[in-house]
């Protein structure tokens, strides 16, 4: 339809680059690069002892290849593994910290001082590698709450870690996630005691800066029983011209009675109209409900990269444990998103739920990838899938590829897909009530994604709205 | 000046007219209905006057509260104050009613340089409006008639022109489909609305809605053209010649 065919092209707007010296590693990536990192980062020998683990099963496999996309090989040697900003700062204010870099923050709209008055958020603010700043952590810690860097962590908390770390992704799990163990830079870290709720919600803002470096991030949250934690993560990045690699990994541990919930909004640089210059954002997100009655969320809010290819996913191995997975992935320009969930049903009466909700534009390609599992003894296991496609003109893609693999007579397992079309006549009927075509698309696609939108947590509900209407703005002529 | 001026307006679908040709004026304060078979052209008629983009006009005027309509743009004529309440209602999955009107009041407000109306004093007005026009409160609270019942969402129809306050309303057979309790509802949450401010184009083809909504004047329309127009009375005489006798009048002149 004419209305919504035309694709106008909007600047990326958080597209600049900081300029701040950097303590930068040669390109590539062998044993001396990471023994190189570890060291930097002070870390403790079984640390190191893992990452060379990785590193040396990485070498023996292969870059896989059955995902729905295409991209230019990737050459793993000439990417710089480690960048952080340089006098690597322990600051104990704001004062201390670069002014540059909160010009940056404030450019983001993350003023941390704003932030910690008006949000009641506690903000680990990453930088490229290296955590610059925390905040609330006085707070936390009276809880016995511990989020940290993840390299502080390791300094400070070496047992929690070497406990963790693994349990969920081992190093062997996949190309991208052992090339992270090998290599990974920072990330955060967070550890809630038994019986305690987390009164504030945990925000981490990542952002990948210097060219050419690729970011490696690993973040591990545990939650000890009976306790509840919210996370948000989001994230933006610079323009720039040639692709950056993103290869993250999140674990998530959630021991008998614990939640988590796991929000997340994404706006990478999605590259240009050509797809040029994009992010390649290769995430392994897996959370393990180790204990009963316990529960893992995923929300997602996924806009930006080039690329996209993560399946935040459960495993639910306790009884009467819950994974949810809730997500809204729009693609436009040549952009990819492949994504979706796993969930592995071990424990009795274990319960999944997953919302997907893909929006394509443009020649924008969405990929819905699911993986239902019942195990042998997972008896009353229970599942229900939810897999909405909206297309918006005509050159995009929905795309679909649902597994459901059950192993016992008494589970239940559920899947609904649908694929609509922004009709002209609902444009019509919403410009007979007085409201432009851009706010109806605005609005119509913030009604296909409400079911997930308020799994959000409110200001950043607000935000993936904003987000979804900025992705928009000028997608229609 | 009157409220609407239609002068020789011509038009249709992709280089077909479907419209010959059709003169009307409507005032402050009228009921207009436009009866007439099918395929004469009336739906037609209120799609080019609401600016529906599979339809062009191909000739003629139109002035709307002194402008060009051909000038503004769909959303701009409803900012104007025109409505059309829709034959066939669109859904909206996901969009609250309420959610749907408050944007489209807020629209309006923002195009005449007004400010936004509050929360509060929106949820008053609705709570207003829902009364006038008997409309089940629930029904505000889901989506733009996402599973509303045939009759539920006529009533919508109403109830967002109810809301909106247009100048000039077209209804496009409001009552089709419609039972005789169900129109009987919806005629009187119309009649709620006539005011010596507003005006109406009741496109209807059927002869018992004006039972209830009672017109000024009724046009009939053949084949692109208003071929007869009257008062009330006309109506009655449709009912009970039928179109026929139209045809046959229209031949015998032609």
């Amino acid at each position: 339809m004419e209305a919504i065919e035309t694709l106008a092209q909007q600047e990326y707007k958080e597209g600049w680059v900081t300029d701040i010296e950097m303590e930068t590693a040669p390109p590539g990536l062998n044993e001396d690069i990471i023994r190189f990192i570890s060291a930097k980062k002070k870390e403790p020998e079984f640390l190191l002892e893992w990452r060379l683990k990785a590193y040396r099963h990485w070498l023996t496999m292969k870059e896989p290849n059955w995902q729905y996309m295409a991209y230019p090989p990737v050459d793993y040697q000439d990417i710089v593994y480690y960048a952080a900003p340089k006098n690597t700062p322990e600051y104990n204010s704001l004062d201390e910290v670069d002014p540059e870099l909160l010009a940056t923050y404030d450019k983001l709209g993350i003023p941390l001082e704003e932030q910690k008055v008006l949000a009641g958020v506690a903000v680990d603010a990453v930088f490229d590698s290296v955590s610059v700043h925390t905040t609330f952590k006085d707070k936390l810690a009276e809880l016995g709450i511990i989020f940290c860097s993840f390299s502080e962590a390791a300094q400070e908390h070496p047992d929690l870690v070497e406990k963790y770390l693994g349990t969920v992704v081992p190093y062997r799990d996949n190309y991208f996630a052992t090339m992270n163990s090998a290599v990974f830079s920072d990330g955060s870290f967070c550890y809630i005691p038994p019986g305690v709720r987390c009164p504030m919600e945990l925000s981490t803002y990542f952002r990948i800066n210097t060219a050419g470096t690729g970011q490696f991030e690993r973040t591990l949250i545990i939650a000890d029983e009976g306790s509840y934690v919210s996370y948000l993560e989001g994230c933006t990045a610079p323009m720039r011209d040639e692709n950056q690699l993103h290869a993250a990994v999140v674990e998530l541990v959630a021991l008998k009675d614990a939640q988590i919930k796991y929000s997340t909004v994404q706006n990478w640089y999605p590259g240009d109209e050509q797809g040029k210059g994009g992010v390649y954002n290769f995430v392994t997100k897996r959370g393990a409900c180790k204990g009963d009655n316990s529960k893992i969320s995923w929300t997602q809010v996924e806009t930006g990269s080039a690329i996209t290819w993560k399946y935040p996913s459960v495993i639910l191995q306790g009884d009467h444990s819950i994974g949810e997975f809730y997500s809204v992935a729009l693609t436009r320009n040549k952009q990819v998103a492949d994504t979706g969930t796993k969930m592995i049903h071990v424990g009795k009466n274990s319960r999944s739920t997953v919302v997907s909700k893909g929006i394509s534009a443009g020649n924008g390609q969405n990929v819905y990838r699911g993986r239902i599992q019942v195990l042998k003894k997972a008896d009353g296991a229970r599942n229900y899938t939810q897999c909405d496609s909206m297309l918006i003109g005509d050159r995009c893609g929905a795309h679909t590829f649902p597994y459901i693999d059950v192993g016992n007579n008494s589970a239940s397992v559920e899947h609904e897909a649908s694929t609509a079309r922004i009709s002209e006549d609902q444009l019509f009927y919403c410009k007979t009530r007085g409201i432009s075509t851009e706010d109806a698309i605005s609005m119509i696609i913030n009604g296909f994604c409400k079911e997930v939108f308020q799994e959000l947590p409110m200001e950043f509900a607000v935000e993936a709205k904003k987000l979804l209407g900025i992705s928009l703005e000028g997608s229609v002529g | 000046m009157a409220l609407l001026e239609i002068r020789n307006l011509r038009g249709g679908i992709k280089d077909q007219d479907i419209i010959n040709g059709i003169d009307l004026t409507v005032d402050r304060g009228e009921v207009h209905a436009i009866m007439g078979p099918n395929g004469s052209g009336k739906s037609t008629l209120g799609k080019i006057l609401a600016g529906h983009e599979e339809y062009e006009e191909t000739g003629g005027t139109v002035r709307f509260q002194d402008k060009d309509l051909f000038e503004l743009t769909p959303e701009e004529r409803a900012n104007e104050g025109m409505f059309l309440a829709f034959q066939y209602p669109v859904e909206i999955p996901g969009v609250s009613n309420a959610y749907f009107l408050r944007a489209a009041m807020n629209e309006r407000l923002k195009y005449r340089g007004e400010p936004e109306i509050s929360a509060g004093a929106f949820r008053r007005l609705l709570d207003k409006k829902m009364k006038q026009v008997d409309m089940d409160p629930e029904l505000a609270r889901r989506p733009v008639n996402e599973d509303f019942s045939g009759g539920e969402k006529k009533r919508n129809e109403i109830f967002h022109m109810a809301v909106l306050e247009p100048t000039l309303s077209i209804l496009d057979e409001t009552d089709s489909g419609l039972d005789i309790d169900a129109m009987r509802i919806v005629a009187h949450g119309i009649n709620q609305q006539r005011t010596a401010d507003n005006a109406m184009i009741v496109i209807t083809h059927y002869q018992r809605l004006l039972d209830y909504v009672v017109p000024d004047y009724v046009h009939v329309m053949y084949q692109g053209r208003i071929v007869k127009s009257g008062r009330k009375e006309l109506a009655f005489e449709l009912e009970e010649k039928g179109y026929e006798w139209i045809r046959e009048e229209v031949e015998a002149a032609g």
